[in-house]
């Protein structure tokens, strides 16, 4: 019973696998619509207003994580990557969730400063949200 | 002002039953509920059923009708899919469909198989509640999101683990008399603290089981009640939903459940009542945190005041406003797709004086129950309330 078989394996989700790309290139971004309002795509419409017209905005350097977990039983898609950090990094216009990759699971703390990584799984090779101290 | 009844309700116990198939579960769990509530099948006009998982599970989907089927009654049926608030929201559009005057007798409830999956199974199909692309896919689990939530709420109002552990012990103190909970045994704080951790800083304690298990609701209208002179002292006055955004870190708030606000904000104006007139609330304490969460949400405690609840005696059976007298999801068990209604169930019988544990709330008139999906992007409330 797995939702990953191989078919949705080589299928690009069109928007998210583009803003993997872009942040492997060292191009993140998030989207800003003309009142202000932020968003992750893929994304048409803003969440909060629902304008059209949305702006690819450069994705701020670093980020502050603003809470974290270690996640000692995992999906069996992370089966061989636990025990890892999950957070959630405050980049300001946005918040992002992903796997802290350079550091023992222990020593993570709110507050910290990261950046945007794109990584690996170790169990499956997908590519995963990362990040790493700076 | 004019409720909807609940005439009958029926619950199979909750727990470990790999073997048994979610349309057998839901017809015993509609059995007691016709034979408690005296209706025939026959009167039923609708049906309303919640399940989450049926398509991993089960490899079922399209479940309304044959629920109806399962349960020995011909009526429209609708499968309700809102995660862990399936059923609450299949009792919301029930409620409402009564209370417009479209049916006089409504078929009501959930089911889930989860157990055949295995842990691993089961947590990779719960995962699903979550924002596929931003949270599963960066190893987010769905305990790991009440974990982060749970860090943050400590982080800013402070508390920690032996509080949460307090919760757990509560819940299961108030599953002893519950014959059909899935933990009937009685836990300490020291063990709480102790066992395994599943995503720091929740253990093993701290969540819910993986549960099979059903629920069903026979709901009637006010009149056809009174004229078929049925024995339902209890009514739905008050209904809720609120909604939020689907990925946790898009919340305005890490450690805060507006959906669930929204909800009881709705449910007490739709009632007539508010906060300070509840007597007793079954809340969705998927994890021990979430209980937290959901009582600062409903009001029932002071925001940065929920952590310490069940430690000072305020919602244990004794205390102000109990919580979780069934023993919640915690210790009762979490079937998802049948919850919603299960809570339902409970709360009548607290307040019809039905239930083992009637005897904590005595005078009680009014009950609440709170019914959230994946990390509180949903959510449903439900006001219950004696008529006579």
């Amino acid at each position: 019973m797995s939702n990953t078989d191989a078919d949705t394996d080589t299928v690009r989700d069109a928007g998210f696998d583009d803003w993997l790309d872009a942040a492997e290139d060292g191009e993140a971004y998030y989207l800003e619509c003309p009142e202000g309002h932020t968003s992750l795509p893929p994304r048409r419409l803003c969440p909060e207003c629902g304008s059209a017209d949305l702006t690819e905005q450069p994705l701020p350097d670093t980020g502050e994580i603003a809470t974290f977990t270690v996640t000692h039983v995992p999906t069996p898609a992370f089966e061989d990557d636990a025990p890892y950090a999950t957070a959630i990094v405050d980049f300001g216009p946005v918040r992002v969730t992903g796997q802290i990759v350079d550091r023992d699971p222990d020593e993570v703390e709110t507050g910290q400063t990261v950046a945007l990584d794109i990584t690996r799984s170790e169990t499956t090779d997908e590519r995963v949200i990362g990040f790493t101290s700076v | 002002m004019s409720g909807v009844r609940v005439a009958g309700t029926g619950l199979t116990p909750f727990g470990n039953a790999p073997e048994r198939t979610s349309r057998d579960l839901f017809a015993e769990a509609t059995q007691t509920a016709f034979e408690e509530s005296g209706v025939p099948r026959a009167d039923v006009e609708a049906v309303f059923y919640g399940n989450f998982m049926g398509e991993l599970a089960e490899h079922q989907g399209h479940q309304g009708p044959l629920m109806a089927e399962a349960a020995g009654v011909q009526a429209p049926a609708t499968r309700y899919e809102s995660a862990c608030a399936s059923s609450g929201m299949a009792v919301r559009d029930a409620v409402m469909r009564v209370r417009n005057g479209e049916h006089d007798v409504v078929l009501v409830g959930g089911a889930e198989r989860m157990t055949n999956l295995g842990t691993a199974g089961a947590t990779e199909a719960l995962a699903i509640a979550a924002d596929d692309l931003w949270e599963v896919r960066a190893g987010m689990t769905f305990p790991g999101a009440y974990a982060l939530m749970a860090q943050a709420y400590f982080e800013e109002f402070g508390g920690g683990r032996e509080d949460l552990a307090n919760v757990a012990v509560k819940n299961h103190d108030n599953a002893l008399t519950n014959e059909k909970a899935q933990y009937q045994t009685a836990i300490s704080v020291e063990e709480a603290l102790d066992a395994p951790t599943v995503s720091s800083p929740l253990g093993l304690y701290d969540s819910c089981p993986l549960s099979d298990g059903a629920a069903a609701l026979v709901l009637t209208s006010e009149e056809y009640a009174d004229e078929h002179d049925l024995d339902a002292p209890v009514a739905i006055t008050g209904t809720g939903q609120g909604g939020d955004r689907m990925a946790l870190h898009d919340r305005e708030h890490l450690a805060r459940s507006p959906a669930a606000r929204e909800a009881g904000t709705e449910a007490y104006a739709d009632a007539g009542v508010d906060a300070s007139d509840v007597d007793l609330a079954e809340v969705h304490d998927c994890f021990t945190i979430a209980e937290v969460l959901a009582i600062e949400a409903l009001d029932l405690a002071q925001i940065g005041e929920g952590i310490s609840a069940a430690r000072d005696g305020r919602t244990t059976a004794d205390g102000d406003v109990p919580i979780n007298l069934s023993g919640g999801l915690k210790a009762k068990g979490h079937p998802v797709g049948a919850t919603g209604a299960s809570q339902i169930a409970e709360v009548t019988k607290l307040l019809a004086g039905t239930h083992p544990n009637s005897e904590h709330v005595a005078d009680a008139t009014t009950g609440l129950a709170h019914n959230a999906g994946g990390t509180v992007a949903s959510a449903t409330v439900h006001v219950l309330e004696v008529m006579e």
